[in-house]
């Protein structure tokens, strides 16, 4: 406790300075400390400060990537950049292939989350209702879905519905690709639903009753009144549900889904090489979510979900 | 029956769970009366006026509005929400849209006038109520004064034949308030039903026809400024009257 409260306070020791950042990091520094700055000033420059950020991480990847493959090529350890090596032609078209899954990665990803916005919201609307039969569905879906893991959930859709299909006499085939956005869809719209209501009910009540006294009915209320300021506020957490939902697609892979992670493991099976394989999964990965990132923070500006209001 | 009356509530009863928050609440307001309703706080007068505009329900009693009862049936909710304003203690203007936009709002979704015929509205109340200057500007930008004369256009939009105000001015800094108690005293000269919720017994005295005074959830006393506030007949009504006159 005594430590926490010195660390906390106003530091009195001479030893308690930390020592100045070398003069190369210290560019780093207060480039971050201008963004926080001016995160407080006017919106134009909030607009820098955005970039900035998106620009810092893009630094970060640059001077990362560099650098593993320095040390891997240079050290002892048996590291085999060659596998992804695209001077090499082995390599190239390996790294081509692992690349080649980003399309069905984007993909699914898209319409899983395009999927879970729409049911989210259906979902999310009985949960405001003054009736409790309402708020029951609501509330009943809402925690089942959440409980389920996504693995058990996607071996159910996937081995499991087809049997109660064709016990209902229905020839629906579900193949890895729909099988995988049903389940990322579902099992991420009971998080939907959850934003939306929260967003919807950070809205202030006097906002509806102003808007009923003007004499609009319920559907002209949320229209018009309540979603444009909900929305603001739904769209971050939107976001990162977003990104959770590219992250977990790397699932589909084990029903058979040809995407990202399923195109490193079929390489790494051929070429025996997992630790250079996964490192370019991951920076993949890294890829796709600083760019959806940079997209949401444009998204957001547009929305105004920046402003304070 | 349509007694005629703008307003008419007759038994009114109002319970919030277990809580009796109006009991046997009965008054009547003309066309063209300013009716103003005072009380401690808790003692039912912001209820009062959010059942008249069907905020709240009431479970007894029947409230009229211009003839037409208020029941659950949406055809009468929107009938006399047609028919009635409302002014809240917190503005509740629209902060996703411009001053112009929160008074366009009303005239054309609910009303369906056409944009121009809407703006031109708007701008005539801008100027009623002094800020024709801050239409393009968000409520956000303006001072709480400014942003209660807004609010007060915007019921005018609706053109309605009864505005209630529930405590316009509680929330506003002290020299706020007069700009404010202006506009409003000007539409209750131009002849406006109003009945009002308010703590400002200058208003009060200048303006009201009918003084009523709330507490507990029931009327204690009603009568014209000059006899309440020189001759109040109650003991409680004597209390308060002291409380907030002594200052």
């Amino acid at each position: 406790m005594k430590n926490r409260k010195t660390c906390l306070g106003p530091s009195t020791g001479k030893g308690d300075h930390p020592a100045p950042p070398p003069a190369r990091w210290r560019r780093w520094l207060s480039s971050a400390n201008e963004c926080h700055q001016s995160l407080r000033a006017a919106p134009v420059l909030r607009f820098r400060a955005n970039l900035t950020g998106g620009i810092q991480a893009f630094r970060l990847l640059a001077v990362c990537a560099p650098l593993l493959l320095v040390s891997g090529c240079s050290s002892s350890t048996a590291w085999g950049w060659y596998v992804i090596d695209p001077r090499t032609e082995s390599g190239w078209t390996n790294v081509k292939f692992l690349f080649s899954g980003m399309g069905s990665t984007i993909l699914i990803s898209l319409i899983a989350a395009a999927l879970s916005i729409t049911i989210g919201l259906i979902v999310a609307l009985p949960g405001l209702s003054d009736r409790w039969h309402f708020r029951i569905i609501n509330r009943v879906y809402v925690e089942f879905i959440r409980s389920i893991p996504l693995l058990p959930m996607l071996f159910w859709v996937f081995y499991g519905l087809p049997i109660i299909f064709r016990s209902m006499g229905l020839d629906i085939p579900i193949d890895p690709f729909w099988g995988a956005i049903i389940t990322l869809a579902v099992s991420d719209s009971a998080f939907t639903a959850e934003i939306y209501r929260a967003g919807i009910q950070s809205v202030a009540r006097g906002q509806s009753e102003a808007a009923q006294t003007i004499g609009l009915n319920y559907a002209q209320t949320m229209r018009y009144v309540v979603l444009p300021q909900a929305i603001r506020r739904i769209l971050p957490p939107l976001a990162n549900q977003f990104i959770y939902i590219v992250k977990m697609s790397a699932f589909a892979s084990v029903i058979g889904m040809q995407e990202l992670t399923r195109h490193a493991n079929e390489l790494v099976v051929t070429e025996y090489r997992p630790l250079e394989i996964y490192s370019l999964l991951i920076l993949e990965y890294l890829i796709l979510v600083l760019l959806i990132s940079a997209g949401v923070r444009w998204l957001e500006r547009r929305m105004g979900s920046d402003e304070r209001i | 029956m349509d007694t005629g009356a703008a307003i008419e509530m007759i038994g009114v009863n109002k319970w919030f769970g277990d809580f009796h928050v109006l009991k046997d609440v009965s008054m009547s307001v003309n066309p063209g009366e300013r009716v103003v309703i005072c009380g401690p706080s808790g003692s039912g007068k912001s209820t009062v006026v959010r059942c008249v505009c069907r905020l709240e329900t009431h479970q007894k009693g029947v409230i009229r509005v211009d003839g037409t009862e208020l029941t659950d049936d949406p055809g009468s909710v929107a009938a006399i929400r047609s028919e009635v304003g409302m002014v809240f203690q917190q503005f509740n203007l629209f902060p996703h849209l411009t001053v112009l936009q929160n008074l366009m709002l009303g005239p054309t979704k609910a009303r369906g006038l056409s944009r121009l015929e809407a703006e031109e509205r708007a701008r005539m109340y801008l100027e009623r109520v002094k800020i024709p200057e801050q239409a393009g500007k968000r409520p956000a930008q303006l001072s709480g004064g400014q942003q209660q004369r807004v609010a007060i256009a915007r019921s005018l939009c609706m053109e309605p034949k009864v505005m209630l105000f529930d405590e316009p001015t509680s929330a506003l800094d002290p020299e706020m308030i007069a700009e404010v108690l202006d506009a409003m005293v000007e539409l209750a000269e131009e002849g406006m039903t109003m009945v009002v919720v308010t703590h400002e017994m200058g208003f009060a005295r200048e303006v009201a026809d009918q003084m009523v005074f709330m507490d507990a959830g029931e009327i204690v006393e009603t009568g014209s400024p000059a006899e309440f506030f020189e001759t109040p007949k109650s003991h409680r009504c004597q209390t308060f009257l002291n409380q907030i006159l002594r200052h």
